[in-house]
């Protein structure tokens, strides 16, 4: 059973979502997802400034064995990168609600959080892809 | 592993064991529609003497011609310890040898070759090969415009010096994939004139520019210029290079400023026969930071759980077996075992030995252009210095030279007028000639002198 913290908000497609004090919006990706990946090689992040709307494609999460998209869980533009993870990718699999975030977000409107999943509902997701 | 073929009677109890009576009936999923049993075009089969007689009266067509042909493959000299190696079981029927645990061997031949063409090329790394030069440029051109971050609009600018097959199937394999091709015209002297590049800029910043050097006609281009002309741009250069000619010629990895981003080309040169045309491998090599955009294989060298040293397929996930339709290509597979022949090759003569074949083409090519220019009515076709290939311009059409001179035994040159030029007049009147270091003195005498006699026939003149 992965670990899902009950304060985050969650993609079907597996990232997470966290509202900053500042308003921002902070993404990664789940224990679940970080889990299938194995052990994780490279990030291609999106690039700062770039605008996404939710579930566009913001960017690749490569495994030795798979390639995975990721997708912003809510629109917005982007504001910050996790440079940390250029030469220590494995921090994905060693933190992934910590030090293993990918990108933050200006969010277009945070609001939109509401619209993803909570922990629970999350859970389930991951019980019916196991 | 050695090739073990099933015995009837293997086969038997295999469909026993699954219940048919007939292979066929493993195909009974295919729609009756679909299957035909019309292949009227298809002959019965000969019996292994029968098709070796057919196959050595077919093979004497193409002996005893000295070859002066070019235009991108060459008939240079195999050692003879290249394909002895190459032809061992081992490399010649081993079947997709790319196991870590079964084919260390291999994987270490591969990593020696990239090691090698990356070191060639002056750049940082290179795949284990395409399958030629032009499909090479192809994939070297999707590479560009997807590592491209700056300039995203997929507009590639090509010399026209660019060999023109290489140009045509590069068209043909990005047709659909929202890359515009266009093109950079010649002046008058064959090459790309770098004061003149300003000219091709429009509201589309290019996301590659694309130079052969030598260009198709064994020219030397103004590399260091167009380079830094194409990054002041943002576009990234692509340099398409024979790998022979970097035994003398600058590296792509020192043009301009910054070096070129991606080198591609085709490996003929090194140990592999001309063969009618094929088959050849392609090389692609890049700057490290365009690593993870390179299409097909590539072969890393690690450690095992004891700490010993071991090869293997490396970066898997952009391929196609794992990424699928957004992979970097739909390139699959390499060319083994003509990469295996390159890599020999490359071993045996070194740096050194490369260098000093080049300079023997180099020198022998120049001796014979000067020779053909004294006669009257040949002229260059362009000005300026060569490598290794050179078009002159004759007073007739280029066929009734080189009819005559194939009579003889030679087979003297390429017309231009086969290749789609810029301008019709690149391709009236106008022969490619190749001298590779095989080239004789006897050779090139025989050369003149039949040159000599068929120029008298066909322009009524004495020479």
């Amino acid at each position: 059973m992965s670990d899902i913290p009950a304060e985050l908000k969650y993609a079907a497609t597996h990232e997470w979502a966290r509202l900053e004090e500042d308003g921002t919006v902070t993404v990664g990706i789940s224990d679940h997802a970080q889990s299938a990946l194995g052990d994780v090689v490279y990030i291609e992040a999106p690039e700062v400034g770039l605008t996404i709307s939710a579930q566009e494609e913001a960017g690749v999460v490569e495994s030795v064995k798979a390639a995975s998209d990721i997708y912003a869980p809510i629109g917005g533009t982007v504001c910050a990168v996790n440079e940390a993870l250029t030469d220590a990718p494995e921090i994905v699999n060693q933190d992934p609600y910590g030090d293993g975030w990918f990108f933050k977000l200006t969010p277009t409107d945070a609001v939109d959080l509401d619209d993803l999943l909570d922990a629970e509902a999350y859970a389930e997701v991951c019980d019916t892809e196991d | 592993m050695p090739f073990i073929p099933h015995t009837q009677a293997d086969i038997d109890e295999m469909l026993d064991e699954i219940g048919i009576d007939q292979l066929d009936a493993l195909f009974d999923e295919i729609p009756a529609g679909l299957i035909s049993d019309r292949l009227d075009n298809v002959p019965d089969g000969m019996s292994e003497m029968a098709m070796l007689q057919y196959m050595a009266q077919h093979a004497e067509q193409d002996q005893g011609y000295t070859c002066f042909l070019g235009g991108g493959s060459y008939d240079h000299h195999i050692p003879s310890a290249v394909w002895d190696l190459t032809a061992r079981g081992e490399f010649m029927t081993a079947y997709t040898p790319y196991q870590a645990e079964a084919s260390q061997g291999t994987l270490q031949l591969i990593y020696e070759y990239q090691s090698m063409m990356a070191s060639l090329t002056g750049l940082d790394v290179s795949n284990a090969s395409v399958y030629d030069g032009a499909s090479g440029l192809a994939e070297a051109v999707l590479m560009a415009v997807r590592s491209n971050k700056k300039n995203k609009a997929g507009r590639v600018l090509i010399a026209q010096s660019v060999h023109p097959h290489y140009t045509q199937t590069t068209r043909n394999i990005v047709r659909n994939q929202n890359v515009d091709i266009a093109p950079i015209a010649l002046s008058d002297n064959g090459l790309v004139d770098p004061a003149a590049l300003d000219g091709l800029l429009d509201d589309t910043p290019p996301s590659a520019v694309i130079i052969q050097q030598p260009n198709f006609f064994g020219g030397l281009e103004a590399v260091d210029a167009i380079t830094d002309w194409a990054h002041a741009q943002g576009a990234l250069v692509i340099a398409v290079v024979n790998p022979m000619s970097l035994g003398v010629l600058k590296a792509p990895g020192q043009w301009g400023e910054q070096g070129a981003d991606i080198a591609v080309g085709d490996g003929q040169p090194f140990g592999v026969p001309m063969a009618s045309g094929g088959p050849s491998f392609g090389f692609i090599c890049a700057r490290s930071a365009f690593m993870r955009q390179l299409p097909g294989r590539i072969i890393g060298r690690t450690v095992d759980l004891e700490g010993r040293v071991g090869y293997a397929l490396t970066l898997q996930a952009r391929e196609q077996h794992i990424r699928r339709g957004k992979a970097t290509s739909n390139i699959c597979t390499n060319q083994g075992l003509l990469v295996t022949a390159g890599t020999i090759y490359m071993s045996l003569m070194g740096p050194q030995g490369i260098r000093e074949t080049a300079l023997d083409c180099h020198r022998k090519s120049n001796s014979l252009r000067q020779r053909l220019l004294a006669f009257d009515g040949v002229t260059d076709f362009f000005d300026g210095p060569t490598f290794h290939e050179f078009a002159v311009r004759l007073p007739v059409p280029a066929s009734r030279i080189l009819e005559p001179m194939m009579a003889q035994g030679i087979l003297a040159g390429l017309n231009l007028a086969d290749f789609v030029g810029p301008e019709q007049k690149h391709r009236s009147n106008g022969m490619l000639v190749a001298v590779t270091e095989k080239r004789t003195e006897a050779e090139l005498d025989h050369y003149v002198e039949a040159f000599g006699q068929a120029l008298k026939r066909a322009t009524g003149v004495s020479a």
